[in-house]
């Protein structure tokens, strides 16, 4: 195994250096080492998308990324995109709709419904149904979430992308 | 107890937990770390069942960083193995030892042989794999029918047998009932194991330290933990403390004393440092308790206008290699309702248990009662085509009449309150059945095949009362009250503590309506505290759909108990009777001059400066522990309709149409969710997801690749509803609602796919839907049968 190597990557707006191993995973440089603990790790096979984040604008499934391969790109987190007392408008459609239970896959959710938004502001629900593929929740049967999509959709437009 | 004015009850609150859910700050187990924590990798076997031969250690003991590794024969201090908490008066479980880690042989994939303790999340799962272990392989037994002949292939040889016990529950005459029928339906009725499968994967982290210990564990039974681990280790129990931080999701899969929470608290203990242990999904696919796998032999007798006269059962219940907590109860859960909605003069269930090397079943959301409304659901559209009657007009036929509740039945249990006509009225509303068939039938002429499903159901929930189900009557080792601590402080702010430990059910806002109700402030300034065993009393924990109709009506108790201290406080400083005070909006007033009180600031501040009546202690505090007199029996009405296509067998869910009742609503929004995921569940399992072994006993469906959970792209909006009949047995009139959506759904749907068959030759189909059976049936059918077919 080879030492650590420099990874340069912006997240959520910080910029940071980090040395890490080669093999080191995206989501665990961003809650082990950053501290991010709000993007999770649902599975190990890139299925549930609890893990998605923005890299470069676009929604990955950070468990399927290496930390190296985001060096010198921007990486936006759930915590990056809305606070408690400023939140993204999909995070208050959320809480509004009722769109999430437990809470795991709720920060993948919402980047990847906000990685929709930013391809298509104005999708129909079989768009953001197809959208959500990649993202497993046991608790909703996904009714509320992609109403809340919707809602997010409807109310703010074209700009709901992060 | 007297009325309560709802101001807050009922309403559709958003919740106060999401603030913290929905911008990545919550805090799950996988998100704590302490200085100095190590972390622990488990080396499982990949045999389903073998002797171990030998461990060699060296190498991985020898990798930099890596602090242990152990096996069983290092825990000699344990004072026993893991706990099965089932002992029945008058029946024989047989109940074989399981240890934490294997003792001499591995029983299934997935079994822990040993664990390395190190310092780097990824370099114990490296030095795991240096650990080499011989295997001697057994030979293996995968089928439960196979199992209960199999001479050769027993588990555990101190036992003899595949058998874990044999139990019958009924009432009425069996005999009587099949002579006096006109017809008798029989079918094998095949309810394939599937996983609970949260999104957060079990995981454990220990800290023991100067002789106490403090676990976070992903759980739903915070306090059984805390019991079981304080006994296991010799611990005294006010020692350790066990925390469910927020856990995401459970679904009866995270109600359990795990091997391997023990052994991060032991191995906490022997290296003084804290230790973690977060699971894989494919670890937690592989070794997490499991769900289902019963084989029902279904047996109903009628008399031709469609009454039931007998209806007996006879389950195989596939165990997996050892018991769990309540593995042989979850059968019997079904058993208490085996007659669902309808008057069933003679009723028999048999069980027997079995095991096999398998991954352990026990608790998966329902728990035994999905599996009898599968098993009555199936049966009544059965006999509904072998009578030629219309499935709805023969469920009609056999309802309970509502002037019947509450509604002792022949096998023991007293239904609270039902009124099953208008859950099917209500679903009739929204789905006009004249209308299907015709379009059926017109859309049948263009080759698509269309169908509809119903499933009329009740369940049995709110766990529990403890005369019933505890070790006088039902025979598990435990009290089922639930307890409740209501602390209001000095300036008028709450603190509820429930012993319910909610894991997504939205506890912190429907239980702080409940409270902000009796003591005239907004659910705002009330916090409900719950899944810690150091702060608040003992409590029973979340599973059974019980927290709202335990747990909440004991918090109700609690509370009303404060507000009573507190109408005496404001009797005494406005000098009236006590009995003249109410609640009245947000303040306590007395009657008729809504002017004259004191908000509950006041009245605490009155408490704590002791300015209260004489004799009466100061502080504005109260605890209760309540418990129920009954169950409560929620039900409703659902259907499904289906598009199958005949040339591949795959289905196409197009509508989901949910009524259920679940008596007073506290938070429709809450209702609705809970619905809305437990209906999707038994979705999942009717069409998309099962738990497969092959026949070497090797998991063929380990990741999220290859066991199926549904995603949005393949679900409808799941349509609801609800009526409301209040339940008898708690002041609230509340039913549980966190399983029912899964013990309605999974008929459902496969009356539905089995109705789009008919005019394809298939009268019977079991569940999964997967294209490929429902293929091979069609297949079989048309007399072109390939191997295999629809009872498979």
């Amino acid at each position: 195994m080879s030492g650590p190597v420099p990874v340069h990557v912006e997240v959520n707006g910080t910029e940071h250096t980090l040395e890490v191993e080669p093999r080191l995973l995206l989501v665990h440089a961003l809650r082990e080492n950053l501290g991010l603990t709000g993007t999770h790790v649902g599975c190990d096979t890139s299925n549930c998308g609890a893990c998605t984040v923005h890299l470069d604008g676009r929604a990955v499934k950070s468990c399927t990324v290496l930390a190296v391969q985001a060096d010198g790109a921007k990486v936006t987190t759930i915590e990056g995109i809305g606070t408690e007392d400023d939140l993204h408008p999909l995070q208050e459609a959320f809480w509004n709709d009722h769109a999430l239970q437990c809470g795991y896959c709720t920060p993948g959710m919402i980047m990847a419904a906000a990685g929709i938004l930013a391809d298509n502001p104005n999708p129909t629900e079989e768009e953001v149904r197809h959208g959500l593929e990649g993202n497993l929740c046991r608790c909703t049967g996904y009714h509320n979430i992609v109403k809340a999509v919707l809602d997010a959709a409807k109310t703010k437009g074209p700009e709901v992308a992060a | 107890m007297s009325a309560v004015a709802e101001h807050h009850v009922g309403k559709a609150l958003r919740r106060k937990e999401d603030p913290r859910l929905i911008t990545g700050r919550a805090r799950y187990v996988d998100d704590i770390a302490l200085p100095g924590m190590l972390w622990a990798a488990f080396v499982r076997s990949p045999e389903a069942h073998a002797k171990i031969v030998s461990v060699d250690a060296s190498a991985a003991k020898a990798r930099p960083g890596v602090h242990a590794v152990f096996t069983i024969d290092d825990m000699t201090d344990l004072t026993g193995p893991l706990p099965m908490a089932w002992v029945p008066p008058g029946i024989t479980v047989n109940n074989p030892e399981h240890w934490p880690l294997a003792k001499g042989t591995v029983r299934f994939v997935g079994d822990p042989v040993a664990v390395v303790i190190g310092e780097d999340r990824y370099a114990v799962v490296d030095a795991a794999e240096d650990v080499v272990v011989e295997y001697d392989p057994l030979p293996v037994v995968t089928d439960p029918e196979e199992a209960l002949k199999a001479e050769t292939h027993v588990l555990h040889q101190d036992i003899g047998s595949n058998q874990t016990h044999e139990w019958s529950l009924g009432g009425g005459d069996l005999d009587a009932g099949f002579a006096e029928a006109d017809v008798v339906v029989e079918h094998r009725v095949v309810n394939h194991r599937t996983a609970g499968a949260p999104i957060e994967p079990r995981g454990v982290l220990a800290d023991y330290r100067a002789g106490s210990l403090t676990m976070w564990t992903a759980t739903q039974v915070p306090h059984f933990v805390r019991l079981f681990t304080a006994l296991l280790l010799g611990m005294s129990e006010e020692k350790v403390r066990v925390i469910a931080p927020e856990v995401g999701g459970g679904f009866g899969a995270k109600l359990q004393m795990t091997g391997e929470e023990l052994l991060c608290a032991w191995a906490s203990r022997k290296l003084g440092w804290p230790v973690k242990w977060i699971a894989t999904r494919t670890e937690d696919m592989a070794t997490t308790h499991q769900g289902r796998d019963q084989i029902a032999y279904c047996k109903m007798g009628l008399k031709r206008d469609g009454s039931i006269t007998a209806f007996h059962v006879k389950i195989i219940a596939d165990f997996g290699a050892y018991n769990m907590l309540l593995t042989p109860t979850i059968p019997a859960l079904g058993a208490f309702v085996m007659s669902g909605v309808y008057k069933m003069p003679a009723l028999q269930t048999d069980i027997v248990g079995v095991f096999t090397n398998k991954c352990p079943t026990d608790a998966i959301r329902g728990a035994g009662r999905p599996e009898a409304t599968h098993m009555i659901e199936l049966m009544m559209d059965q006999a509904a085509d072998e009578l030629g009657m219309d499935p709805l007009e023969i469920r009609r036929k056999n309802f309970i009449p509502k002037e019947d509740f509450p509604a002792e039945l022949p096998i023991g249990v007293v239904y609270d309150s039902g009124d099953y006509e208008k859950s099917l009225d209500k679903l009739l509303e929204h789905v006009d059945v004249a209308a299907f068939r015709k379009e059926q039938a017109e859309l049948r002429s263009k080759g698509i095949y269309r169908g509809i499903g119903f499933s009329t159901y009740t369940e049995i929930c709110g766990l529990a009362p403890t005369r019933v189900v505890g070790p006088e009557g039902f025979g598990n080792q435990a009290g089922f009250w639930e307890s409740s601590m209501v602390r209001v402080h000095n300036t008028g702010a709450v603190t509820a503590y429930t012993g319910a430990s909610p894991h997504g059910q939205g506890h912190e806002t429907s239980f702080a309506q409940i409270v902000a109700d009796r003591l005239g402030v907004d659910p705002a300034v009330v916090e409900v505290m719950h899944g810690d065993t150091g702060v608040g009393p003992e409590g029973r924990n979340t599973y059974g759909s019980r927290s709202l109709a335990v747990g909440g009506e004991s918090l109700a108790k609690c509370a009303v108990k404060i507000a009573d201290k507190a109408k005496a406080i404001v009797a005494h400083h406005l000098e009236a009777s006590p009995e003249d005070i109410e609640v009245s909006g947000d303040k306590f007033s007395v009657k008729g001059s809504p002017d004259k009180g004191m908000t509950l600031a006041e009245v605490a501040g009155a408490a704590y400066l002791n300015q209260v009546p004489d004799g009466m202690e100061p502080g504005l505090e109260a605890t209760t522990f309540w418990e129920p007199e009954n169950f409560v029996f929620p039900f409703g009405a659902h259907a499904a309709i289906v598009d199958l296509d005949p040339d591949t067998g795959k289905v196409k869910l197009i509508r989901y149409v949910a009524v259920d009742d679940c008596g007073n609503a506290i938070n429709p929004l809450l209702i609705d969710g809970q619905v809305h995921g437990g209906v999707v569940h038994a979705i999942g399992q009717a069409l998309y997801e099962r738990v497969h072994y092959d026949d070497d006993g090797q998991l063929v469906t380990g990741t999220f690749v290859d066991y199926a959970l549904p995603t949005a792209a393949e679900l409808p909006p799941i349509e609801t509803d609800r009526t409301v009949t209040p339940s008898p047995v708690n002041s609230l009139g509340v039913k549980g609602v966190g399983e029912a959506g899964t013990i309605a759904a999974s008929a459902a749907v496969t009356n539905a796919v089995t109705d789009a068959l008919r005019p394809l030759g298939v009268s019977y189909i079991n569940m999964p839907l997967s294209p490929m059976r429902i293929w091979e049936a069609i297949n079989e059918a048309k007399g072109a049968s390939p191997e295999g077919g629809a009872n498979a």
